[in-house]
């Protein structure tokens, strides 16, 4: 099923039945929201948070649409739409109260060790490439973890930005340029030293 | 652009969670219950909406209306909340998050009212804290979402009868007498003023319903129009059932 064709499924299953649509929405796109939000927050916890407040959102929006807005709705970027704004909004409020200590990340499971070298993400450098994605100025981070995280093409990337075409590949590749020079600069503490993400060292 | 920076962000990549949906979601179904057939609405936190079972449709819709959550089909309720809908014993986890803290204050007063015992709503106002917003207890209770499992029916009227009940002072009446409350007893008192009842022997004073009162002999029963009249003929209010003066 093409994306078209899946969002016209999706668009007729909520027009049907708002439950029963909802229920399809987020069995087809739970992946992407998740995988948005996990790569917007710092703790994996926090983006099962994230993913729940942003369908719930999502759902409340719904709600209050009429059956030609529902009829109208690109529906993968207007959620993502939704997970970002939430995921600004938490942030705001996060920087208002004391961060946990890092002590208490959750180890991330080992099989993320395991598997092909190619897709493997040791569980420090995911936390390398999380922390320099956080350090990102927006729109650039959001364009670049929609373009290359989930793999949204630019014009959807776009979309969800609320910018042109043009621009949003322009924020997709000076964010890319920015996370090289993040990733191979030699940081305060020097934990951020390794660069076996960064594309200029082989393992 | 095939690079290693390229492919460490596609790993970054994190499917959903089995939990999630249950994060979103509400389950419904319907279970026997004191009151029939109901039905449940079941969160991630707990119980969170029971209604007598009818129309489905308009149980959804004063759900949405309610709690703005959608709504699924749930194969099985959680473990303990079919037994305590049906009168048995147990507190299944509730969901009380989307209400207010009065609200939370007025069903967990109301949650400590034992089975066969009634408390006026003015009891439950002093409990939840605020004594004198009798009438806002009656609103809460009224709107209840989870009643049998938070006993609204156990909250009476101050002069002694059983008062309104979400689903009919009938229903309220029939759920008091199968739990064993002495109702002909407590109206019989009512109508000749007595609404409180001391013992000479232990020298406390109860609610007529009170467990210790039931247990007075009538040689060593004296009633009461208020606890204020007990408190100045030298009794002390009972510490189990806390008669509001």
């Amino acid at each position: 099923m093409t994306p078209d064709e899946t969002a016209d499924r999706l668009r007729r299953a909520l027009a049907r039945d708002l439950d029963a649509g909802f229920a399809e929405v987020v069995r087809v796109h739970g992946d992407v929201v998740h995988s948005v939000a996990r790569a917007l927050t710092a703790r994996a916890a926090d983006a099962e948070d994230l993913a729940a407040e942003s369908l719930l959102r999502a759902y409340r929006a719904l709600r209050g649409y009429d059956a030609g807005r529902v009829a109208a709705l690109a529906v993968r970027p207007w959620l993502l739409t939704i997970v970002r704004n939430a995921a600004r909004n938490s942030a705001r409020d996060a920087s208002r109260r004391p961060a946990p200590p890092p002590a208490f990340d959750p180890v991330e499971p080992a099989s993320e060790i395991a598997g092909p070298a190619q897709e493997a993400l040791r569980a420090d450098d995911r936390r390398q490439l999380t922390a320099a994605l956080a350090a990102l100025p927006e729109p650039q981070r959001s364009a670049v973890v929609l373009r290359h995280v989930v793999g949204l093409p630019t014009a959807e990337v776009a979309q969800v930005l609320g910018c042109a075409g043009g621009t949003a590949k322009s924020h997709v590749s000076r964010g890319l340029r920015r996370l090289r020079t993040l990733l191979t600069e030699p940081a305060d503490t020097g934990a951020a030293q390794r660069v076996s993400v960064s594309g200029r060292s082989a393992p | 652009m095939n690079d290693s920076l390229l492919s460490a962000l596609a790993g970054l990549a994190a499917p959903a969670p089995a939990t999630l949906p249950g994060r979103v979601f509400t389950g419904w179904t319907s279970a026997p219950s004191r009151l029939g057939d109901v039905f449940v609405a079941v969160t991630a936190h707990g119980v969170q909406f029971v209604r007598p079972a009818g129309s489905a449709d308009e149980f959804a819709a004063a759900y949405r209306d309610r709690f703005d959550r959608p709504l699924r089909r749930l194969d099985r309720l959680p473990a303990g909340v079919g037994p305590a809908l049906r009168g048995r014993a147990g507190r299944p986890p509730l969901d009380l998050h989307a209400l207010s803290d009065f609200e939370r204050d007025v069903l967990a007063a109301t949650a400590r009212i034992p089975a066969g015992q009634t408390r006026p709503y003015g009891w439950v106002a002093r409990e939840a804290g605020r004594p004198r917003a009798v009438r806002a207890v009656g609103t809460v209770l009224a709107r209840n979402p989870v009643p049998l499992l938070v006993p609204c029916h156990r909250v009476v009227r101050a002069d002694g009868a059983a008062g309104d009940y979400m689903f009919g002072p009938a229903r309220k009446d029939a759920l008091l007498r199968d739990e064993g409350a002495n109702l002909d007893e407590v109206a019989a008192l009512a109508r000749g003023g007595v609404h409180y009842l001391a013992s000479d022997t232990t020298g406390i004073v109860c609610f007529p319903t009170c467990r210790d009162a039931r247990r007075i002999t009538p040689a060593h029963r004296h009633g009461f129009p208020t606890v204020a009249a007990a408190v100045a003929a030298g009794y002390r209010p009972c510490r189990t059932c806390r008669p509001a003066a």
